[in-house]
């Protein structure tokens, strides 16, 4: 079995991608560009946000005492935040949410591909699971890209700009963080390096049918990992915590 | 031989018989159930707004996720009611096209704001529990479309409702600070939940044709006596108290008599001048044209899309 405390922060890292992507998304319940796709993204923040509840039970299973899902969830401050950058970018517009989902959605599909092989039995039940719907969101947004890459002269427009705004946010995905780091090392997490030519491929692929191109300036930002995130974090974790920090130990 | 059409359709109406898309109906009546069926699904997706209001800031995990399927739930039942309209002979762009003008109306309980979380609960509880009062008989109403759609309807709604009783015990049994929050919630809704079920029988112009039609089966003042029975023991057990000094059983009756609804204000929140008209109606407005270039990129798509097929299939032919 593998370390407590590394899986603990390994499990973090997973689990904060797609809570944080999951409260982005159901921000759009309700303001949807058409009611079938309202469902559809909100389908895909329930998806997300029940993926992130296994893991943090986990979490609060190693962490062990009063620990519970929710005292992971709501109890830690932006630093202690794991997510990466990119799933805290906000919606701005429906071409960024898609191209935000798309990016996530690859990595997410080879991620939980490769822990599917995990040594540890509890993130390898999870990734069985979540895969079923990843393959679904991937199958999506994909489409989402083709469609409106491949639509209008505005929405190839709109979809490019939004490629272009948050391509410096995808190379955060394959820099490992020191607990990824460990935990491949510990035998139960992937390398991140074979995930990401994977990604590279199936972005690539999908783009050329969009008709959009990958900028070519290609500076990448990091930080997320390591708990350094952009500003959008603290209104999320504002919004997100609100009633667990104004009425402390309250039960809802 | 329109009088025979019409007694026909009456005689069917009577024998308890569906009526089904091709068959005839009188324009009033198609333009009777038209009205009201596509209010009551621009009221889902207005309905929507005021408890998505709370998704991002609901308060742990298990709540977020509920609201979530719940507020879904009010957008499917949107679909299924647009369906349902769209067989009277409207699409359903022309019907948003209505509600964004301000031509079509929708519940005027969802131009309240939800100021905490206790207003998740008091509006499943009191509100879902008053659309289910009015909606249960629409099951059996004569149209069979809406009558199939209202079966699915009732059937979430019942969950929606038990889930926001929920809420209110949680928060009753909770802090002193909870409980005044369910407090707080009960005696904002409560009111306006009440209004749900429309004017007096005494000042409701249309309902006699419509129950002759059987798409009403019973007044709007039977069905608000109703509410309040169920309600005044589910307030005992949370142990608050409804707003209404007048409220109390009646022996004689084997009812709850209660006080004088304020119907100055439910005329003004239907004129458009409660507290959040404006602001729901312009998040409709707006999801609507700031989607627009995505629906017409998915059409343009779609027809890109067939054409390259039709062009391969001509150069494989040829």
């Amino acid at each position: 079995m593998a370390d407590k405390d590394l899986l603990y922060n390994y499990t973090l890292h997973l689990a904060d991608n797609s809570m944080i992507l999951g409260q982005r998304c159901g921000e759009w319940c309700g303001h949807g560009p058409v009611l079938e796709q309202d469902i559809a993204l909100t389908n895909i923040a329930l998806d997300l946000i029940g993926e992130a509840r296994s893991l943090y039970q986990l979490a609060a299973s190693l962490k062990g005492g009063t620990a519970t899902e929710d005292t992971v969830a709501f109890l830690r401050d932006v630093l202690a935040y794991r997510n990466v950058l990119l799933v805290e970018q906000p919606n701005t517009d429906w071409a960024y949410t898609i191209v935000r989902q798309f990016f996530y959605d690859v990595f997410h599909f080879y991620l939980h591909s490769e822990l599917m092989n995990s040594s540890e039995e509890r993130l390898k039940n999870i990734a069985t699971k979540t895969i079923k719907e990843v393959t679904y969101h991937l199958k999506w947004s994909s489409e989402w890209m083709i469609r409106l890459g491949d639509g209008t002269d505005l929405s190839r427009e709109k979809m490019q700009d939004a490629v272009n705004g948050l391509w410096e946010f995808t190379g955060e995905l394959f820099m490992s963080s020191a607990i990824e780091q460990k935990a491949f090392e510990a035998g139960f997490a992937p390398d991140l390096n074979i995930l990401k030519p994977l990604w590279q491929e199936k972005v690539e692929d999908v783009l050329a049918e969009s008709t959009l191109f990958i900028p070519e300036k290609n500076y990448q930002q990091k930080g997320g990992k390591t708990g350094v995130h952009s500003e959008h974090m603290g209104f999320i974790l504002a919004d997100m915590q609100f009633l667990q920090r104004a009425y402390p130990g309250a039960n809802w | 031989m329109e009088i025979n059409l019409e007694e026909a359709f009456q005689k069917r109406i009577d024998e308890e018989i569906k009526i089904e898309p091709r068959d005839w109906m009188p324009e009033k009546y198609r333009k009777t159930l038209l009205r009201q069926i596509s209010q009551h699904a621009h009221s889902e997706i207005v309905g929507m707004l005021p408890e998505g209001n709370w998704i991002t800031r609901a308060p742990n995990l298990r709540r977020k996720v509920a609201l979530l399927a719940k507020v879904q739930d009010e957008a499917g039942h949107g679909l299924y009611l647009y369906s349902a309209a769209e067989t009277l002979g409207m699409t359903r762009d022309e019907m948003l096209a209505e509600l964004h003008s301000g031509k079509a109306k929708y519940s005027s309980i969802f131009n309240y704001p939800t100021l905490t979380w206790a207003d998740m609960g008091a509006i499943g509880w009191l509100v879902d529990g008053a659309a289910i009062m009015n909606q249960v008989p629409l099951c059996r109403a004569s149209y069979g479309p809406y009558a199939r759609a209202m079966v699915r309807v009732c059937k979430e709604e019942s969950f929606h409702q038990r889930q926001g009783y929920e809420i209110m015990l949680t928060l009753c049994q909770g802090t002193p600070e909870q409980k005044a929050m369910a407090q707080d919630a009960l005696n904002r809704w409560w009111w306006p939940s009440m209004m749900m079920f429309g004017p007096n029988d005494d000042n409701s112009p249309n309902s006699a044709q419509s129950t002759k039609w059987k798409i009403k089966r019973f007044s709007n003042d039977e069905l608000r006596q109703k509410f309040v029975d169920v309600s005044v023991p589910q307030a005992e057990i949370l142990g608050i108290t409804i707003p209404d000094a007048d409220l109390k059983w009646n022996e004689a009756r084997g009812h709850y008599d209660f006080g004088v609804i304020n119907w100055d204000e439910f005329n003004q929140v239907v004129a458009g001048n409660g507290p959040c008209n404006k602001q729901r109606l312009k998040a409709r407005v707006d999801a609507w044209e700031n989607g627009a270039w995505v629906r017409e990129a998915a059409v343009a798509y779609a027809e890109k899309r067939e054409k390259r097929k039709q062009n391969t299939e001509n150069t494989n032919a040829a």
